[in-house]
Protein backbone atom coordinates (compact mmCIF):
# COMPACT_ATOMS: atom_id res chain seq x y z
CA UNK A 1 0.00 0.00 0.00
CA UNK A 2 1.20 3.54 -0.87
CA UNK A 3 2.14 5.69 1.49
CA UNK A 4 1.07 8.54 0.32
CA UNK A 5 -2.12 7.53 -1.20
CA UNK A 6 -4.47 6.52 1.46
CA UNK A 7 -8.17 5.05 1.04
CA UNK A 8 -11.04 5.70 2.46
CA UNK A 9 -11.95 4.08 5.62
CA UNK A 10 -7.77 3.42 6.09
CA UNK A 11 -6.71 5.84 8.62
CA UNK A 12 -8.40 4.27 11.73
CA UNK A 13 -7.75 0.80 10.78
CA UNK A 14 -4.74 -1.70 12.40
CA UNK A 15 -2.03 -2.10 10.36
CA UNK A 16 -1.31 -5.03 8.11
CA UNK A 17 1.57 -6.37 10.39
CA UNK A 18 -0.32 -6.41 14.04
CA UNK A 19 -3.71 -8.13 11.95
CA UNK A 20 -1.33 -10.83 10.75
CA UNK A 21 0.43 -11.11 14.54
CA UNK A 22 -2.91 -11.98 15.90
CA UNK A 23 -4.36 -13.97 12.92
CA UNK A 24 -1.11 -16.02 14.10
CA UNK A 25 -1.23 -16.44 17.41
CA UNK A 26 -4.84 -17.06 16.86
CA UNK A 27 -4.25 -19.83 14.24
CA UNK A 28 -1.29 -21.27 16.54
CA UNK A 29 -3.49 -21.29 19.38
CA UNK A 30 -6.49 -22.88 17.51
CA UNK A 31 -4.14 -25.79 16.36
CA UNK A 32 -2.55 -26.30 19.53
CA UNK A 33 -6.03 -26.88 21.37
CA UNK A 34 -7.45 -29.01 18.57
CA UNK A 35 -4.72 -31.69 18.12
CA UNK A 36 -5.89 -32.71 21.52
CA UNK A 37 -9.41 -31.73 22.04
CA UNK A 38 -12.34 -30.52 20.18
CA UNK A 39 -13.03 -27.55 21.97
CA UNK A 40 -14.27 -25.12 18.77
CA UNK A 41 -15.37 -28.06 16.43
CA UNK A 42 -19.41 -27.85 17.94
CA UNK A 43 -19.83 -23.89 17.68
CA UNK A 44 -18.11 -23.78 14.07
CA UNK A 45 -19.46 -26.69 13.04
CA UNK A 46 -22.85 -24.80 13.70
CA UNK A 47 -22.12 -22.18 11.81
CA UNK A 48 -20.83 -24.12 8.37
CA UNK A 49 -23.41 -26.07 9.25
CA UNK A 50 -26.33 -23.37 8.48
CA UNK A 51 -23.86 -21.10 5.90
CA UNK A 52 -21.85 -23.39 3.91
CA UNK A 53 -23.72 -26.98 3.80
CA UNK A 54 -27.08 -25.63 2.43
CA UNK A 55 -25.85 -24.35 -0.69
CA UNK A 56 -23.39 -27.64 -1.39
CA UNK A 57 -26.45 -29.55 -0.95
CA UNK A 58 -28.33 -27.51 -3.47
CA UNK A 59 -25.54 -28.17 -5.97
CA UNK A 60 -25.45 -31.59 -5.05
CA UNK A 61 -28.71 -31.71 -6.15
CA UNK A 62 -29.09 -29.86 -9.27
CA UNK A 63 -26.10 -31.73 -10.33
CA UNK A 64 -27.97 -35.25 -9.97
CA UNK A 65 -30.55 -34.05 -11.48
CA UNK A 66 -28.81 -32.93 -14.79
CA UNK A 67 -27.02 -35.97 -14.64
CA UNK A 68 -30.52 -37.92 -13.76
CA UNK A 69 -31.45 -36.37 -16.82
CA UNK A 70 -28.77 -36.60 -19.09
CA UNK A 71 -28.47 -39.98 -18.72
CA UNK A 72 -32.14 -40.70 -18.93
CA UNK A 73 -32.18 -39.83 -22.30
CA UNK A 74 -29.16 -42.35 -23.31
CA UNK A 75 -30.50 -44.92 -21.60
CA UNK A 76 -34.19 -45.15 -22.88
CA UNK A 77 -33.24 -47.63 -25.68
CA UNK A 78 -31.18 -49.45 -23.69
CA UNK A 79 -32.97 -49.89 -20.82
CA UNK A 80 -35.64 -51.48 -22.68
CA UNK A 81 -33.51 -54.35 -24.05
CA UNK A 82 -32.23 -54.73 -20.38
CA UNK A 83 -35.75 -54.96 -18.70
CA UNK A 84 -36.25 -57.83 -20.97
CA UNK A 85 -33.87 -59.97 -19.56
CA UNK A 86 -34.12 -58.71 -16.88
CA UNK A 87 -37.39 -60.10 -16.46
CA UNK A 88 -35.59 -63.68 -17.46
CA UNK A 89 -33.49 -62.91 -14.41
CA UNK A 90 -36.18 -62.08 -11.95
CA UNK A 91 -37.54 -65.40 -12.73
CA UNK A 92 -34.38 -67.30 -12.15
CA UNK A 93 -33.41 -65.42 -9.22
CA UNK A 94 -36.93 -66.01 -7.38
CA UNK A 95 -36.05 -69.73 -7.82
CA UNK A 96 -32.64 -69.41 -6.73
CA UNK A 97 -33.74 -67.18 -3.78
CA UNK A 98 -36.29 -69.67 -2.59
CA UNK A 99 -33.47 -72.22 -2.24
CA UNK A 100 -30.90 -69.65 -0.46
CA UNK A 101 -34.04 -69.35 1.74
CA UNK A 102 -33.97 -72.76 3.07
CA UNK A 103 -30.45 -72.08 3.05
CA UNK A 104 -30.07 -69.24 5.11
CA UNK A 105 -32.68 -70.78 7.55
CA UNK A 106 -30.45 -73.41 7.96
CA UNK A 107 -27.21 -71.69 8.53
CA UNK A 108 -29.24 -69.76 11.28
CA UNK A 109 -30.25 -73.20 13.35
CA UNK A 110 -26.56 -74.01 12.60
CA UNK A 111 -25.38 -70.43 13.96
CA UNK A 112 -27.87 -70.73 17.04
CA UNK A 113 -26.19 -73.70 17.38
CA UNK A 114 -22.53 -72.70 17.72
CA UNK A 115 -24.20 -69.47 19.50
CA UNK A 116 -22.21 -67.14 16.99
CA UNK A 117 -23.82 -63.73 17.53
CA UNK A 118 -24.48 -62.79 13.73
CA UNK A 119 -23.57 -58.88 14.28
CA UNK A 120 -22.98 -57.78 10.74
CA UNK A 121 -26.24 -57.82 9.78
CA UNK A 122 -27.88 -56.63 13.11
CA UNK A 123 -26.30 -53.26 12.90
CA UNK A 124 -28.62 -50.39 13.11
CA UNK A 125 -27.44 -48.26 9.89
CA UNK A 126 -28.92 -44.76 8.28
CA UNK A 127 -28.45 -43.99 4.75
CA UNK A 128 -26.98 -40.69 3.62
CA UNK A 129 -25.91 -38.36 0.22
CA UNK A 130 -22.13 -37.63 -0.22
CA UNK A 131 -22.83 -33.52 -0.82
CA UNK A 132 -18.92 -32.50 -1.50
CA UNK A 133 -15.66 -33.97 -1.80
CA UNK A 134 -12.37 -32.29 0.02
CA UNK A 135 -11.33 -28.74 -0.91
CA UNK A 136 -7.81 -29.81 -1.43
CA UNK A 137 -5.44 -32.71 -3.21
CA UNK A 138 -3.76 -33.74 -0.59
CA UNK A 139 -6.42 -36.05 1.31
CA UNK A 140 -9.47 -37.98 0.79
CA UNK A 141 -12.47 -36.91 2.59
CA UNK A 142 -15.92 -35.89 2.09
CA UNK A 143 -19.34 -34.15 3.50
CA UNK A 144 -22.24 -36.15 4.46
CA UNK A 145 -26.11 -34.43 4.60
CA UNK A 146 -26.43 -35.70 7.90
CA UNK A 147 -25.29 -34.35 11.51
CA UNK A 148 -25.91 -34.98 14.87
CA UNK A 149 -29.43 -33.66 14.24
CA UNK A 150 -30.02 -37.27 12.98
CA UNK A 151 -27.64 -39.54 15.75
CA UNK A 152 -24.49 -39.20 13.75
CA UNK A 153 -21.26 -39.11 16.28
CA UNK A 154 -17.75 -38.75 15.14
CA UNK A 155 -16.09 -42.40 14.78
CA UNK A 156 -19.00 -43.77 13.46
CA UNK A 157 -18.30 -46.13 11.09
CA UNK A 158 -19.12 -45.88 7.07
CA UNK A 159 -20.26 -48.39 4.55
CA UNK A 160 -21.54 -48.62 0.99
CA UNK A 161 -22.05 -51.52 -1.28
CA UNK A 162 -20.86 -53.86 1.83
CA UNK A 163 -17.29 -52.78 1.95
CA UNK A 164 -15.54 -50.56 4.54
CA UNK A 165 -15.72 -46.46 3.58
CA UNK A 166 -13.84 -45.09 7.08
CA UNK A 167 -15.27 -43.19 9.53
CA UNK A 168 -16.95 -40.12 10.59
CA UNK A 169 -14.07 -37.74 12.14
CA UNK A 170 -16.18 -34.87 12.80
CA UNK A 171 -19.77 -33.81 12.53
CA UNK A 172 -22.06 -30.61 12.54
CA UNK A 173 -25.60 -29.97 13.07
CA UNK A 174 -26.54 -31.27 9.23
CA UNK A 175 -23.70 -32.59 8.23
CA UNK A 176 -20.32 -34.86 9.05
CA UNK A 177 -17.25 -35.51 7.84
CA UNK A 178 -16.40 -38.81 6.63
CA UNK A 179 -12.21 -39.63 6.25
CA UNK A 180 -12.00 -42.59 3.76
CA UNK A 181 -9.91 -45.39 4.28
CA UNK A 182 -7.87 -44.65 1.17
CA UNK A 183 -6.95 -41.35 2.66
CA UNK A 184 -3.05 -41.04 2.90
CA UNK A 185 -3.22 -39.82 6.98
CA UNK A 186 -5.60 -43.42 7.48
CA UNK A 187 -4.65 -46.48 8.73
CA UNK A 188 -7.08 -49.51 9.69
CA UNK A 189 -6.44 -51.96 11.60
CA UNK A 190 -7.14 -54.78 9.29
CA UNK A 191 -7.49 -58.97 9.50
CA UNK A 192 -7.34 -61.60 7.02
CA UNK A 193 -10.52 -63.33 6.76
CA UNK A 194 -9.51 -66.96 6.47
CA UNK A 195 -6.61 -67.12 8.62
CA UNK A 196 -7.13 -64.65 11.07
CA UNK A 197 -3.98 -63.34 10.46
CA UNK A 198 -3.69 -59.53 11.74
CA UNK A 199 -2.57 -56.51 9.18
CA UNK A 200 -2.12 -53.02 8.89
CA UNK A 201 -4.01 -51.20 6.05
CA UNK A 202 -2.95 -47.75 5.15
CA UNK A 203 -4.58 -45.13 2.58
CA UNK A 204 -1.36 -43.95 0.39
CA UNK A 205 -1.88 -40.93 -2.40
CA UNK A 206 0.40 -42.39 -4.92
CA UNK A 207 -1.76 -45.58 -5.37
CA UNK A 208 -4.77 -43.41 -4.96
CA UNK A 209 -5.31 -43.27 -8.83
CA UNK A 210 -4.41 -46.90 -9.22
CA UNK A 211 -7.61 -47.68 -7.02
CA UNK A 212 -5.63 -49.76 -4.31
CA UNK A 213 -4.78 -49.22 -0.83
CA UNK A 214 -1.42 -50.67 0.79
CA UNK A 215 -1.34 -52.86 3.55
CA UNK A 216 1.84 -54.10 6.17
CA UNK A 217 2.89 -56.22 8.77
CA UNK A 218 1.10 -59.35 8.24
CA UNK A 219 2.78 -61.86 9.92
CA UNK A 220 1.48 -64.91 8.19
CA UNK A 221 4.27 -67.54 9.92
CA UNK A 222 2.31 -70.42 8.08
CA UNK A 223 2.55 -68.79 4.59
CA UNK A 224 -1.10 -69.61 3.89
CA UNK A 225 -2.31 -66.17 2.86
CA UNK A 226 -2.65 -65.59 -0.65
CA UNK A 227 -3.92 -63.57 -3.65
CA UNK A 228 -7.34 -62.95 -3.77
CA UNK A 229 -7.91 -63.57 -0.03
CA UNK A 230 -11.06 -61.10 1.74
CA UNK A 231 -9.62 -58.64 4.44
CA UNK A 232 -11.63 -57.40 6.98
CA UNK A 233 -11.43 -54.85 10.07
CA UNK A 234 -10.42 -56.68 12.81
CA UNK A 235 -11.58 -57.03 16.45
CA UNK A 236 -8.60 -55.23 17.76
CA UNK A 237 -9.19 -51.71 16.17
CA UNK A 238 -9.98 -49.47 18.65
CA UNK A 239 -12.31 -47.19 15.84
CA UNK A 240 -13.74 -49.80 13.75
CA UNK A 241 -16.28 -52.44 14.57
CA UNK A 242 -14.74 -56.30 13.71
CA UNK A 243 -15.60 -58.05 10.35
CA UNK A 244 -16.70 -55.42 7.82
CA UNK A 245 -15.29 -56.11 4.32
CA UNK A 246 -12.45 -54.19 3.55
CA UNK A 247 -11.34 -55.56 0.33
CA UNK A 248 -8.93 -58.44 -0.97
CA UNK A 249 -5.47 -58.70 -1.28
CA UNK A 250 -4.16 -57.83 -4.97
CA UNK A 251 -0.46 -58.18 -4.67
CA UNK A 252 1.51 -59.73 -1.68
CA UNK A 253 5.20 -59.72 -0.77
CA UNK A 254 7.93 -60.71 1.34
CA UNK A 255 9.49 -57.77 3.31
CA UNK A 256 13.11 -57.44 3.80
CA UNK A 257 13.21 -58.51 7.43
CA UNK A 258 11.53 -61.74 6.18
CA UNK A 259 9.27 -61.81 8.89
CA UNK A 260 6.25 -59.78 7.92
CA UNK A 261 4.65 -59.46 4.40
CA UNK A 262 3.17 -56.68 2.38
CA UNK A 263 1.35 -55.43 -0.54
CA UNK A 264 -1.67 -53.63 -1.75
CA UNK A 265 -5.56 -54.16 -1.43
CA UNK A 266 -8.10 -53.61 -4.12
CA UNK A 267 -11.06 -52.47 -1.62
CA UNK A 268 -14.27 -53.76 -2.20
CA UNK A 269 -16.20 -50.03 -2.46
CA UNK A 270 -15.61 -48.16 -5.71
CA UNK A 271 -14.69 -44.68 -4.38
CA UNK A 272 -14.73 -42.54 -7.38
CA UNK A 273 -18.45 -43.19 -8.08
CA UNK A 274 -19.75 -43.44 -4.61
CA UNK A 275 -22.95 -41.18 -4.33
CA UNK A 276 -24.90 -42.89 -0.78
CA UNK A 277 -23.33 -45.01 2.04
CA UNK A 278 -24.54 -46.21 4.84
CA UNK A 279 -23.76 -45.17 8.64
CA UNK A 280 -23.61 -47.88 11.07
CA UNK A 281 -25.20 -46.05 14.01
CA UNK A 282 -23.22 -48.37 16.69
CA UNK A 283 -19.91 -47.56 17.78
CA UNK A 284 -17.41 -49.99 18.99
CA UNK A 285 -16.85 -50.33 22.63
CA UNK A 286 -14.63 -47.62 23.98
CA UNK A 287 -13.23 -48.39 27.27
CA UNK A 288 -13.38 -45.54 29.60
CA UNK A 289 -9.91 -44.83 30.92
CA UNK A 290 -10.73 -43.97 34.49
CA UNK A 291 -12.72 -47.36 34.91
CA UNK A 292 -9.86 -49.19 33.66
CA UNK A 293 -7.59 -47.84 36.38
CA UNK A 294 -9.94 -48.86 38.88
CA UNK B 1 -20.08 -2.36 4.43
CA UNK B 2 -21.04 -3.52 1.31
CA UNK B 3 -18.05 -4.91 0.35
CA UNK B 4 -17.51 -7.42 3.28
CA UNK B 5 -21.19 -8.55 2.45
CA UNK B 6 -20.38 -9.15 -1.31
CA UNK B 7 -17.08 -10.30 -0.58
CA UNK B 8 -18.48 -13.17 1.89
CA UNK B 9 -20.57 -14.41 -0.75
CA UNK B 10 -17.81 -14.46 -3.21
CA UNK B 11 -15.70 -16.70 -0.86
CA UNK B 12 -18.69 -18.97 0.18
CA UNK B 13 -19.55 -19.43 -3.95
CA UNK B 14 -15.91 -20.59 -4.20
CA UNK B 15 -15.58 -22.70 -1.57
CA UNK B 16 -19.07 -24.11 -2.74
CA UNK B 17 -17.93 -24.33 -6.28
CA UNK B 18 -14.79 -25.87 -5.29
CA UNK B 19 -15.62 -28.82 -3.43
CA UNK B 20 -18.48 -29.24 -5.66
CA UNK B 21 -18.79 -28.62 -8.99
CA UNK B 22 -15.03 -28.31 -9.45
CA UNK B 23 -14.88 -32.27 -8.24
CA UNK B 24 -16.67 -33.15 -11.20
CA UNK B 25 -14.67 -31.67 -13.74
CA UNK B 26 -11.75 -32.83 -11.93
CA UNK B 27 -8.78 -33.88 -14.16
CA UNK B 28 -6.94 -37.00 -12.96
CA UNK B 29 -8.54 -36.62 -9.53
CA UNK B 30 -6.85 -32.93 -9.40
CA UNK B 31 -9.10 -29.79 -8.70
CA UNK B 32 -8.03 -26.28 -8.97
CA UNK B 33 -7.39 -23.84 -6.00
CA UNK B 34 -10.11 -21.16 -6.34
CA UNK B 35 -9.03 -20.23 -2.87
CA UNK B 36 -5.69 -19.20 -3.57
CA UNK B 37 -6.84 -17.58 -6.58
CA UNK B 38 -9.15 -15.02 -4.18
CA UNK B 39 -6.44 -14.92 -1.77
CA UNK B 40 -3.80 -13.40 -3.68
CA UNK B 41 -5.49 -11.81 -5.90
CA UNK B 42 -7.36 -9.86 -3.03
CA UNK B 43 -3.74 -9.41 -1.73
CA UNK B 44 -2.18 -7.69 -4.74
CA UNK B 45 -5.21 -5.39 -5.31
CA UNK B 46 -6.01 -4.32 -1.84
CA UNK B 47 -3.10 -4.74 -0.02
CA UNK B 48 -1.52 -6.67 2.91
CA UNK B 49 -4.61 -6.07 5.43
CA UNK B 50 -7.66 -7.33 2.97
CA UNK B 51 -5.10 -10.31 1.60
CA UNK B 52 -4.45 -11.49 4.87
CA UNK B 53 -8.21 -11.52 6.03
CA UNK B 54 -9.27 -13.13 2.91
CA UNK B 55 -6.76 -15.93 3.26
CA UNK B 56 -7.68 -16.42 7.29
CA UNK B 57 -11.36 -16.76 6.07
CA UNK B 58 -10.76 -18.98 3.24
CA UNK B 59 -8.38 -20.64 5.02
CA UNK B 60 -10.32 -21.51 7.91
CA UNK B 61 -13.63 -22.60 5.53
CA UNK B 62 -11.03 -25.36 4.37
CA UNK B 63 -9.99 -26.63 8.20
CA UNK B 64 -13.48 -26.70 9.30
CA UNK B 65 -15.07 -28.87 6.44
CA UNK B 66 -11.56 -30.54 5.71
CA UNK B 67 -8.88 -30.70 7.76
CA UNK B 68 -7.82 -32.58 10.33
CA UNK B 69 -6.81 -29.45 12.63
CA UNK B 70 -8.36 -25.86 12.79
CA UNK B 71 -5.76 -22.93 12.17
CA UNK B 72 -3.51 -25.06 9.56
CA UNK B 73 -4.62 -23.88 5.92
CA UNK B 74 -5.59 -20.79 8.09
CA UNK B 75 -2.41 -19.75 8.73
CA UNK B 76 -0.87 -20.84 5.28
CA UNK B 77 -3.13 -18.69 2.99
CA UNK B 78 -3.28 -15.67 5.49
CA UNK B 79 0.53 -15.34 4.87
CA UNK B 80 0.57 -16.12 1.63
CA UNK B 81 -2.42 -13.38 1.44
CA UNK B 82 -0.01 -11.15 3.57
CA UNK B 83 2.61 -11.36 1.15
CA UNK B 84 0.71 -10.84 -2.05
CA UNK B 85 -0.17 -7.50 -0.49
CA UNK B 86 3.29 -6.47 -0.70
CA UNK B 87 3.07 -6.36 -4.38
CA UNK B 88 0.25 -3.68 -4.53
CA UNK B 89 2.54 -1.03 -5.34
CA UNK B 90 3.52 -2.61 -8.44
CA UNK B 91 -0.20 -3.48 -9.56
CA UNK B 92 -2.26 -2.30 -12.12
CA UNK B 93 -5.63 -3.51 -13.59
CA UNK B 94 -4.65 -3.12 -17.29
CA UNK B 95 -2.03 -5.67 -16.50
CA UNK B 96 -2.35 -9.36 -16.95
CA UNK B 97 1.26 -10.71 -16.49
CA UNK B 98 1.77 -9.82 -12.59
CA UNK B 99 -1.47 -11.53 -11.46
CA UNK B 100 -1.00 -14.65 -13.45
CA UNK B 101 2.53 -14.84 -11.99
CA UNK B 102 1.66 -14.29 -8.75
CA UNK B 103 -1.01 -16.73 -8.56
CA UNK B 104 1.10 -19.73 -9.99
CA UNK B 105 3.95 -18.86 -7.42
CA UNK B 106 1.33 -18.81 -4.73
CA UNK B 107 0.07 -22.08 -5.74
CA UNK B 108 2.91 -23.44 -5.70
CA UNK B 109 4.30 -22.65 -2.66
CA UNK B 110 1.16 -23.67 -0.83
CA UNK B 111 1.75 -26.75 -2.42
CA UNK B 112 5.01 -27.11 -1.21
CA UNK B 113 3.94 -26.00 1.80
CA UNK B 114 1.40 -28.24 2.32
CA UNK B 115 4.03 -31.32 1.21
CA UNK B 116 6.41 -30.43 3.48
CA UNK B 117 4.35 -30.26 6.76
CA UNK B 118 1.86 -32.80 5.83
CA UNK B 119 3.91 -35.37 4.09
CA UNK B 120 7.55 -34.69 4.59
CA UNK B 121 7.37 -34.84 8.02
CA UNK B 122 5.63 -38.41 7.78
CA UNK B 123 7.98 -39.97 6.18
CA UNK B 124 7.39 -39.34 2.53
CA UNK B 125 10.48 -38.61 0.76
CA UNK B 126 9.32 -38.54 -3.01
CA UNK B 127 8.87 -34.95 -3.84
CA UNK B 128 9.28 -35.75 -7.41
CA UNK B 129 6.52 -37.84 -7.13
CA UNK B 130 4.35 -35.47 -5.21
CA UNK B 131 5.93 -32.66 -7.32
CA UNK B 132 4.58 -33.58 -10.92
CA UNK B 133 1.30 -35.74 -9.79
CA UNK B 134 -0.18 -33.12 -7.62
CA UNK B 135 1.59 -29.63 -6.92
CA UNK B 136 2.18 -28.99 -10.70
CA UNK B 137 -0.91 -30.28 -12.43
CA UNK B 138 -2.91 -27.97 -9.06
CA UNK B 139 -1.23 -24.54 -10.42
CA UNK B 140 -1.58 -25.46 -13.85
CA UNK B 141 -4.92 -26.15 -13.60
CA UNK B 142 -5.40 -23.02 -11.24
CA UNK B 143 -3.88 -20.90 -14.07
CA UNK B 144 -6.50 -21.60 -16.53
CA UNK B 145 -9.10 -21.52 -14.14
CA UNK B 146 -8.03 -17.89 -12.99
CA UNK B 147 -8.00 -16.97 -17.08
CA UNK B 148 -11.85 -16.71 -16.30
CA UNK B 149 -12.67 -16.22 -13.03
CA UNK B 150 -9.90 -13.58 -12.45
CA UNK B 151 -11.36 -10.63 -15.00
CA UNK B 152 -14.81 -11.12 -12.70
CA UNK B 153 -12.77 -10.42 -9.33
CA UNK B 154 -11.12 -7.45 -11.16
CA UNK B 155 -14.09 -6.10 -12.27
CA UNK B 156 -16.12 -6.61 -9.41
CA UNK B 157 -13.05 -4.93 -7.42
CA UNK B 158 -13.19 -1.77 -9.30
CA UNK B 159 -17.02 -1.54 -9.19
CA UNK B 160 -16.63 -1.90 -5.67
CA UNK B 161 -13.69 0.74 -4.94
CA UNK B 162 -15.73 3.23 -7.69
CA UNK B 163 -19.05 2.59 -5.08
CA UNK B 164 -16.49 3.99 -2.03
Amino acid sequence: MSPVVKRKGERNALPGKYVLLGLTIICCLMMLLTFGTDLFNRPLNTVVGYVVVPFQQGISKAGQWLSNRSEELVSIRQLLDENASLKEQVAELTSQNTILQQERYELQTLRELFELDDRYTDYEKTGARIISRDSGNWYSSFTIDKGYQDGLEADMNVIAGGGLVGRISSVGPNWAKVTSIISDNSNVSGAVLATGDKLMVSGDLKLMADGVISFSQLLDSEDKVSEGDKVVTSNISDKYLPNILIGYIHTMSRDANNLTKSGYITPAVDFEHLDEVLIILEQKQQINEDEALK
Amino acid sequence: MRRKILLTITILVCFVLQCTVFRSLAFGGIIPNLMIILTSSFGFMRGEREGLIIGFICGLLCDILHGDILGFYALVLMYIGFINGKFCRLFYPEDIKLPIALIVVSDLTYGIICYTLQFLLRGKFDFPYYFTKVILPEAVYTIIVTIFIYPVVLKMNSWLESKE
